[in-house]
């Protein structure tokens, strides 16, 4: 019984793994290795193949940060809700989508007022702020109606609730606002492009990157530094502890939603800018990219939100041109979607915890 | 003397089973009252019943002149009355520093706030050394301190304290008895329960004895440990 134990750097190691794993091992090993040598390879075809210029690498970067800042702020609703409920917000895709809606209703209220131009300053600091109620408000709703019946009950009722509001305002918005695309009118200053270190960019992206930065740093200091983010952290920890020192837990839910919800508002607008036109189906696809990326980034961590996001807005932007270019696909783009997705289940398969998380659910009981 | 906590006919169930049931019993202000019994026997579950974590089927609970048992947890701790739960519960992941402060969370008096902040630190000089730490990182009695400093920053009436003792080393839980009584001694009144039950009869004023979810024997703490159930019972000698 007095076995030494083998370190992994001896010769038998190999066959010591062999007879203690199972086939459900090798078969991940295998899958390991088969992802790594198609990166491998498509990364080579794509970086010899000569199709892009270094110039188009960069712009995709651009592009990527861009997307990627708009899916990490979806995501930090995610994470956000994650980390206090220990719950998934089925239905938060579509709280982008009403605000995206709002932000489109607003910005039409201003056009026709001929506001929209005539105060370009003021104007989509008005969109950005009518897509976060829109956003907030919506997800207060949600709060309501799916998670607070709940909240002292452990159970999976939430996730079903959240699902079945997630297609309610599908086809609520669906009824009201039309099928077809819809586009925000469009802000005189925000047409053509800037050149930016010798490269093209349109304006907004750019806008669209740094509004997200704004948020995204506006709402980090708000978690790290204000009272309420405090209770926010301290809710997340531990429920009970919190209010034992006289935080209002429900109050600190109900806010975690509102400012979930706000977050997914912004992005929601800012999607809008960039790719030009909404449908009332946007939520779902876009819901899932965001969650990916809280997953990507270790969901419950917001630095996490926001690193995965980004990784995922670069691997969906970089990933077809240098990866799936190399294997001559003849429409690289058509697949970023496989990137993206292809990530979530890649990380959910490998490493549940994501980039920065903590294997926190065995913790708390 | 006035009554700082008066419980009546409390019944606490999970389902159909009620874990407590019909206990009544009055703490006056000042005092340091202790519930011993055995594991199981219900005295974490009137704690956190008293707290507002756990909802009651009948009774009420009074703090000082207050009915509070329709209140909300957070409610409860404005009215002064706070509690050390079983295992600390700290905020791991926070330093101590931001543990003490959240104590004061629901305060609006920042100068009593700082007050306090400075009276903690008093109590437990460690926790100066430990200052800008993970509380997650500290040793358990150090835990302790936070966890008591923590409740102590809410400026509570009624202090509750849970298991305060449990799995620390035998001078550390002298430490923590010591300032028991010297929170006790300026004024906060302290409802006691330990499995430990000698530390906790020696210096309780008031003492109940709990038995599956019944208290069956009341007295003052001294008077209990000479009682020859209790030192069958919970105190380890022959009958």
């Amino acid at each position: 019984m007095s076995e030494v134990p083998r370190s992994a750097t001896e010769p038998g190691a190999f066959s010591e793994w062999l007879r203690r794993s199972t086939w459900v091992d090798h078969v991940l090993l295998a899958i390991r290795i088969s992802v790594a040598a198609l990166v491998l390879v498509g990364l080579a075809g794509g970086l010899t193949a000569g199709t892009y210029s270094a110039a188009d690498f960069v712009s995709f970067t651009m592009f990527g940060l861009t997307i990627g800042s708009i899916y990490a702020l979806i995501a930090l609703g995610y994470t956000m809700v994650y980390g206090i409920l220990r719950m998934i917000n089925f239905a938060h895709g579509d709280v982008m989508m009403i605000g995206s809606f709002a932000g489109l209703f607003a910005a039409g209220a201003l056009n026709d007022a001929g506001l929209l131009n005539a105060l370009p300053l003021l104007a989509l600091p008005l969109v950005l702020a009518a897509g976060m109620a829109g956003g907030a408000t919506m997800s207060l709703i949600i709060e309501r109606i799916a998670y607070r019946p709940f909240l002292h009950v452990r159970s999976l009722a939430p996730l079903i609730c959240a699902i079945g509001m997630s297609f309610v305002l599908q086809y609520a918005a669906r009824g009201l606002f039309g099928t077809r695309n819809r586009a925000y009118p469009g802000f005189g200053w925000m047409e053509g492009t800037v050149s930016l270190f010798g490269l093209i960019v349109p304006i907004p992206q750019i806008v669209a990157f740094i509004a997200a930065l704004i948020v995204l740093a506006g709402l980090l200091a708000l978690v790290k530094l204000s009272p309420l983010g405090k209770a926010m952290r301290a809710v997340a920890e531990d429920r009970d502890a919190a209010a034992l020192v006289g935080i209002n837990v429900g109050a600190v839910i109900v806010a975690t939603f509102a400012i979930g919800g706000a977050m997914a508002g912004v992005a929601g607008v800012l999607y809008a800018l960039v790719f030009k036109q909404i449908t009332v189906f946007m939520g779902f696809a876009l819901g899932v990219k965001g969650f990916a990326a809280a997953i990507l980034g270790g969901i419950g961590n917001l630095g996490g939100a926001l690193l995965g996001g980004l990784v995922l807005g670069l691997a969906e932007a970089l990933g077809p041109a240098l990866v799936l270019e190399g294997f001559g696909l003849p429409a690289p783009y058509q697949l970023k979607d496989v990137i993206g997705y292809g990530m979530l289940v890649m990380i959910l398969i490998f490493r549940p915890q994501g980039l920065l998380g903590e294997r926190l659910a065995s913790k708390r009981a | 003397m006035s009554k700082a906590l008066d419980v009546s006919n409390l019944t606490i169930a999970y389902g159909e089973i009620a874990a407590v049931r019909e206990v009544s019993f009055t703490v006056e202000a000042g005092e340091i009252a202790t519930i011993i019994g055995a594991n199981g026997a219900g005295k974490t579950t009137i704690l956190n019943a008293l707290c507002g974590l756990r909802d009651v089927r009948s009774g009420s609970i009074r703090l000082g002149e207050d009915d509070i048992t329709a209140l909300p947890p957070h409610e409860r701790v404005r009215h002064g009355l706070s509690q050390v739960p079983e295992g600390r519960r700290l905020f791991g992941r926070m330093s101590v520093a931001e543990n003490l402060e959240i104590g004061a969370y629901a305060r609006r008096d920042h100068a009593a706030r700082r007050h306090d902040l400075d009276h903690v630190l008093e109590l437990f000089p460690r926790l100066r050394e430990r200052y800008r730490q993970l509380a997650g990182t500290l040793s358990g009695g150090e835990q302790q301190m936070v966890a008591m400093g923590r409740a102590l920053m809410t400026a509570p009436k009624v202090l509750l304290l849970d298991e305060p003792t449990m799995g620390l080393a035998p001078q550390i839980v002298d430490l923590v008895i010591d300032a028991v009584r010297r929170v006790n001694g300026e004024g906060v009144t302290v409802l006691l329960v330990e499995q430990n039950a000698y530390s906790a009869l020696e210096i309780a004023d008031r003492a109940f004895v709990l038995e599956s979810g019944e208290i069956t024997l009341t007295g003052n703490g001294p008077d209990l440990i000479t009682h020859p159930r209790v030192r069958s019972a919970y105190l380890g000698y022959d009958a």
